[in-house]
């Protein structure tokens, strides 16, 4: 930024310096409450979970295969609720990803006049349209049709919630893939070109390995948004916490434990109460994972062309 | 590909995976490239690229379509203007419109005020200081915070230490936290598209940094701070996951009279009737959701708007 060094030459006055102060004050306050979000979350997800953890042991928690909080005998083995996350994300990315890239290769690459100018606002409503609308497509319009094609399709069933998911972060990987197929400079394009590669060729060969990092850390981040994803989970994938890898049967994913815990009135200090607050952490710790691992991979990988 | 790979001696790594079985025939010759495979190649990668493109559209055609249709019957006047209910005939959604009306106004009072408050100091006052690089690590690291883990903090901090209750404000103050990462990035943006000589001329003339910031670089600034603003309020408005972990999941069949008064939101009832078994109220739940996304189209379209006046204007 520019030095404020012509300051010193103008005539200030008493006021006007205790106003500048004042302001550059505020404002500084204004910044630090992102710091103060940060510890809050952290210090909120830690000090609750800690308790949690005085009555139930770690060990039990993160290796214990059943899941069953809220009736007797009680049973608080997180490893349903992970897998149910895992299967839905996963599921999520098998359509998003390849869906994700040819649009972007679409977009940057081949888009011409009309295509070009419907393409982006088609992605900015479909990345706009907030989840508790993809949720109740999943319900009402993806389950019915699955159970069309398959008949022993549950009502609550993991494949559905998938399904909206790849929708919902279908825009991320669109946008970040396209950003950095963009980025791959011209003369890369044109050496190809010149040794006669057409250009289905230049770009499967030259153009995405080039910009493989940003197209890596669009999926990472794109995992870690449907890992996050709370409403279409809720409604599509039901409540029902089991270890499966069967996408057509109802599971119980991280989010909607929590989302059922508190559409109840849970009484504060109970072991519910401080149960989602163990499984939030677990869930900020794995999207915190994930996009430290993206910023890595762009940081580390990403091409330089200068 | 393989022929000229061959007049260079060595083969091309990158390349000869895919063509290592090709007939010996074919790599007789030097220059008889198999144009026709290849064009067919070229055709059917276009293809495959060009139906990704088309399924994202048909989606999108079809899911607001099939929503319109389902929800269309039960937007009246009466969905306006009653309450919810246990009848699907007679519920409305007029609670929820005042009270995400309640909200997204709190909401944006907040969020501007502190959000690009942040992003001035950062861009425009900041030194580089051990603090401001924790604040832009925070920034960065509450961008990717899943929504719900949002609502966990305003349970614990705005619900009970606060003890604000299940009120507005304590859902208005949780989605500012929500939105706050994103003005600040779009604010930051906009700001450091203004050229430098607005800032240099504005010194020149003897203005302070504030004044310079007030009367030169945040006018300037404006249409890219407000399309981000709009586009975060979106975002806020049609939220539903924090406020459920707040508890908003409630009966109300009231108007929030101020804003420590309960509430329910659009996206909540939405949620509320398409969790229920009985499909009349799926399709009220349309209905809703018909409203919800005109209001975010309205905001998307306020903000295409601005975009582009702003580029047809820029310096």
């Amino acid at each position: 930024m520019a030095s404020s060094s012509s300051q010193r030459w103008a005539r200030i006055s008493q006021w006007q310096r205790w106003r500048e102060d004042l302001v550059l004050k505020a404002l500084f306050l204004c910044a630090m409450i992102s710091i103060f979000t940060t510890l809050g979350i952290i210090f909120l997800l830690l000090s609750e979970s800690l308790q949690f953890f005085s009555h139930v042991s770690p060990i039990e928690f993160f290796f214990g295969t059943e899941w069953a909080p809220l009736f007797e005998p009680r049973s608080f083995g997180v490893i349903p609720l992970v897998s149910g996350t895992l299967l839905i994300s996963f599921g999520a990315l098998i359509f998003a990803l390849p869906l994700g890239l040819g649009i972007a290769i679409y977009a940057a690459e081949y888009a011409t006049g009309w295509w070009q100018k419907i393409l982006k606002p088609v992605l900015e409503i479909l990345a706009g349209i907030p989840s508790v609308v993809y949720g109740y497509f999943a319900l009402n319009k993806v389950t019915p049709a699955l159970q069309f094609f398959f008949p022993d399709v549950e009502v609550f069933n993991a494949a559905s919630a998938s399904i909206v998911i790849a929708i919902m972060v279908l825009p991320t990987i669109a946008s970040i893939c396209d950003d950095s197929l963009r980025a791959v400079p011209k003369a890369v394009r044109d050496g190809a070109y010149a040794l006669g590669a057409r250009k289905s060729e230049v770009l499967a060969h030259i153009v995405v390995p080039s910009a493989l990092s940003g197209i890596l850390a669009s999926f990472i981040l794109a995992f870690s948004r449907a890992i996050g994803e709370t409403m279409a989970v809720t409604l599509a994938a039901g409540a029902t916490p089991q270890l499966t890898l069967n996408p057509f049967v109802g599971v119980q994913a991280m989010t909607s434990y929590i989302a059922q815990v508190t559409m109840g009135d849970v009484p504060h200090g109970s072991i519910e109460y401080q149960s989602i607050f163990a499984v939030g952490l677990y869930l900020f710790l794995m999207t915190l994972a994930m996009n430290l691992l993206s910023q890595f991979i762009v940081k580390r990988y990403a091409r330089k062309y200068e | 590909m393989s022929q000229i790979e061959s007049a260079f001696g060595s083969p091309n790594r990158a390349m000869s995976s895919q063509e290592g079985s090709m007939s010996l025939k074919e790599s007789r010759s030097v220059f008889a490239v198999n144009m026709r495979r290849r064009q067919l190649k070229e055709k059917a990668f276009f293809g495959v690229i060009f139906c990704a493109t088309i399924v994202a559209i048909t989606i999108l055609v079809y899911l607001i379509a099939s929503i319109w249709s389902d929800g269309w019957p039960y937007l009246n006047w009466d969905f306006f203007t009653n309450f919810p209910s246990r009848f699907a005939n007679k519920a409305g959604f007029k609670s929820a419109i005042y009270g995400s009306a309640w909200l997204g106004f709190l909401t944006l009072i907040i969020s501007v005020l502190f959000g690009v408050g942040s992003a001035v100091y950062l861009e425009e006052l900041a030194n580089r200081s051990r603090t401001n690089r924790w604040i832009e690590l925070s920034i960065a690291t509450l961008a990717g915070v899943p929504s719900i883990i949002y609502g966990m903090l305003g349970l614990g901090i705005f619900v009970r230490f606060f003890a604000l209750g299940r009120s507005v404000i304590a859902g208005a103050l949780t989605l500012s936290l929500l939105i706050m990462p994103v003005i600040i990035i779009a604010a930051r943006e906009a700001l450091k598209s203004v050229p430098t000589g607005i800032r240099t001329g504005a010194y020149a003339l003897g203005a302070s940094r504030w004044q310079t910031v007030r009367d030169h670089v945040l006018p300037s600034a404006f249409p890219g701070i407000a399309t981000g603003v709009i586009l975060a309020m979106a975002r806020a408005v049609g939220e539903a996951a924090p406020l459920i972990i707040l508890g908003a999941l409630t009966y109300i069949a009231f108007v929030p009279e101020n804003m420590f008064d309960s509430f329910t939101a659009m996206p909540i009832q939405i949620f509320n009737w398409a969790s229920r078994p009985q499909p009349a109220f799926h399709d009220l739940a349309a209905a809703g959701i018909i409203v919800l996304l005109g209001f975010l189209l309205i905001c998307n379209a306020a903000a295409i708007y601005l975009r582009s006046r702003w580029r047809s204007h820029k310096p």
